[in-house]
């Protein structure tokens, strides 16, 4: 990704595009992983090119709160938002992985859900839900799975401070 | 401390506050759909025609198993739907061990991440090692010396023995051949004495670290493992004795919680789960890492995708890993074991009494840890229970900015609801054994 000009291994790339694209989506390599980088709209769509190409198994599926950390490395044309969902899809044929990641913004954090696709991610799902406050539309049970289940606050976003006792001196700096 | 709300609509437009098994009655058709049609790609309407045929709901009755019943391997909590002794529906509810770890190791060095990690599956501490530092070293670029590998091979591979050994201890007395218990118990506390005797440590060992492992290979643990691995082929002969041939345990174990291929890939079943249904996927053979091409093993598959299959593939791959264990010992090169990176590797204590040098890499060590590049990188190993993943972003600093890691008793806890459907509850209890769930790494 921190590569100033990524190889351009799919065949399906037109010549004079400058930009690599896989399936209508930016791409780059990242230690020999592909990584596609489609919009919210495009996201289902894009999974499900990737599943009949081969990519049965969705090994994985999270999300990063990238709130103090904006300044990422992106392909051209991708704008970052402070959520991103990352998923890990794996094709048992070609043993080859590849990677998904998706913008989602911080004032309306929705993305349809991959169920319907890869049933399961319905678990990973939920705890992305948990932890971060990422809806997923679509998503046919969408509750909090490891917290409890009045818990305020998504644990995993970068402004939810971790649990500190307070210490009684002056100056101390505030919890993150 | 502070919290963050999401915007009101979030909460208000999700059914946060339910995550029980609903009455028959409130559940509407997509539930079900998720509870028994995804997998099998039904249509809304024929999920809830599966559903209608008990008519009257007061005919069946919602009932727990766990938090605390003995055979849920810790703290699962299995909503049950009956009708009579027939599980109809059923539902894992987890969190009871959720202690936070990924947000925890967001706050701890590449330094402290191991000691955090090797807590989430503590029935096999060395993967979970394994899986982070390889992530680390992948964002560096660390090349490792043999030695190092090879240990660390060995040592996984003694500890699948025992994970292994573990669950044909609880599976064992879940089914009911209680006397299992204690030679599943006795096994794998020997590998646990050889652990000891290697790093010090019975469990959480925190003994494979960025760039290498912790030490040396004490002298004479050839002779520990080479007598471990004499003594194991009697009795796992005795198991199959005890067990295998067993009528009852074959009555209590076959045709028990079947899932097939289609299903497991489709809700990302790994590990034995998935090799039980006739796939033959092994990281350590179809993806190899470490040096898992260099070693000749075999990968154990079964057909019939049931309990008994399962209960067979973990017992054949303990045999499996005794040919690779054997192999290790054969062919342990010599050499450092760890890499001489000074800006990663702490210098050995001795150095520190006589080098400026050595005390400034120590001490910066462990105040500031070392920096790894940014990036992000999602690394894989074979756990004894499945595909075990670690997805780390690196911002450039001492601390990864996300550490994730996919465990494969999260996801192989989804095809629960699907083996247990239409069985007994006393088959429930033996199909959750049969998925060796570790709770510790669910709830993480």
């Amino acid at each position: 990704m921190t590569d100033a000009d990524p190889p351009a291994e799919h065949e399906s790339v037109p010549e004079e595009n400058v930009l690599p694209m896989r399936h209508g989506v930016p791409v780059t390599e990242e230690r020999g992983v592909a990584v596609l980088f489609p919009t919210r709209e495009r996201y289902v769509e894009v999974v499900r090119a990737l599943y009949d190409e081969g990519f049965r198994f969705c090994a994985d599926l999270t999300a990063v709160d990238y709130l103090t950390h904006p300044g990422r490395a992106l392909p051209e044309g991708v704008e970052p938002e402070r959520f991103e969902v990352v998923v890990q899809l794996l094709s048992h044929e070609d043993r080859t992985r590849c990677r998904v990641r998706v913008q989602i913004p911080h004032d309306d954090p929705v993305i349809p859900t991959l169920w319907p696709v890869h049933p399961g991610t319905e678990a990973p799902e939920r705890e992305a839900f948990d932890m971060f406050g990422i809806r997923f539309d679509g998503h046919p049970d969408l509750t909090r799975i490891l917290m409890p289940e009045d818990w305020d606050g998504y644990p995993l976003r970068k402004d939810y401070a971790v649990g500190r006792i307070p210490v009684q001196f002056k100056g101390v700096p505030p919890p993150r | 401390m502070t919290t963050t709300h999401g915007p009101e609509w979030l909460r208000a437009e999700t059914d946060e506050g339910r995550q029980e098994l609903t009455d028959r009655r409130d559940t509407p058709p997509h539930e079900l759909l998720r509870e028994t049609g995804a997998v099998l790609r039904m249509s809304e309407a024929e999920a809830a025609r599966l559903s209608e045929e008990p008519a009257a709901s007061d005919e069946t009755m919602i009932i727990n198993m766990g938090p605390q019943h003995p055979s849920t391997h810790g703290v699962l909590r299995v909503m049950l739907e009956l009708r009579g002794e027939e599980v109809l529906r059923s539902k894992p509810v987890i969190g009871y061990l959720h202690t936070g770890m990924e947000k925890t190791g967001e706050d701890l060095t590449y330094l402290q991440g191991p000691t955090n990690v090797t807590r989430m599956d503590y029935a096999a501490p060395f993967f979970n090692e394994l899986v982070y530092c390889m992530a680390v070293e992948e964002l560096i670029g660390l090349e490792l010396p043999p030695r190092a590998v090879w240990m660390r091979m060995l040592l996984c591979e003694l500890n699948r023995m025992s994970s292994h050994f573990l669950f044909q201890a609880t599976n064992g007395m879940d089914i009911g051949a209680i006397s299992m218990m204690l030679y599943g118990w006795r096994e794998r506390d020997e590998i646990l004495q050889v652990f000891e005797k290697i790093t010090g440590l019975r469990m959480n060992h925190n003994f494979i670290r960025v760039g290498g492992v912790a030490a040396d290979l004490p002298d004479g643990w050839e002779d520990d493992v080479l007598r471990m691995l004499d003594a194991f082929p009697p009795r796992l002969d005795e198991y199959d004795d005890l067990l295998t041939g067993q009528p009852i345990w074959r009555e209590r174990t076959q045709d028990v919680g079947v899932i097939t291929a289609e299903e497991a890939v489709a809700l990302g079943a790994t590990g034995p789960i998935l090799r039980s249904t006739g796939v033959p996927w092994d990281l350590r053979r179809t993806m190899p890492y470490l040096a898992y091409d260099e070693v000749d093993f075999d990968v154990v598959v079964g057909s019939y995708g049931d309990a008994f299959d399962r209960y067979a593939i973990r017992l054949n791959e303990i045999r499996e890993s005794m040919k690779i264990v054997r192999q290790c010992v054969e062919r342990m090169p010599t050499g450092d074991y760890r890499v001489q990176d000074k800006k990663v590797t702490p210098p050995p204590r001795s150095r520190i009494d006589e080098s400026m040098e050595a005390l400034i890499h120590h001490f910066k060590l462990f105040t500031e840890g070392f920096k790894v590049p940014e990036g992000e990188v999602y690394t894989v190993v074979e756990s004894p229970r499945g595909e075990l993943g670690c997805y780390i972003v690196s911002d450039g600093g001492p601390r990864p900015y996300r550490m994730h890691i996919r465990g494969p008793s999260f996801v192989n806890l989804q095809t629960l609801p699907h083996m247990l459907r239409g069985g007994l509850v006393a088959d429930a209890v033996a199909a959750i054994s049969s998925v060796d769930p570790i709770m510790g790494e669910v709830d993480r």
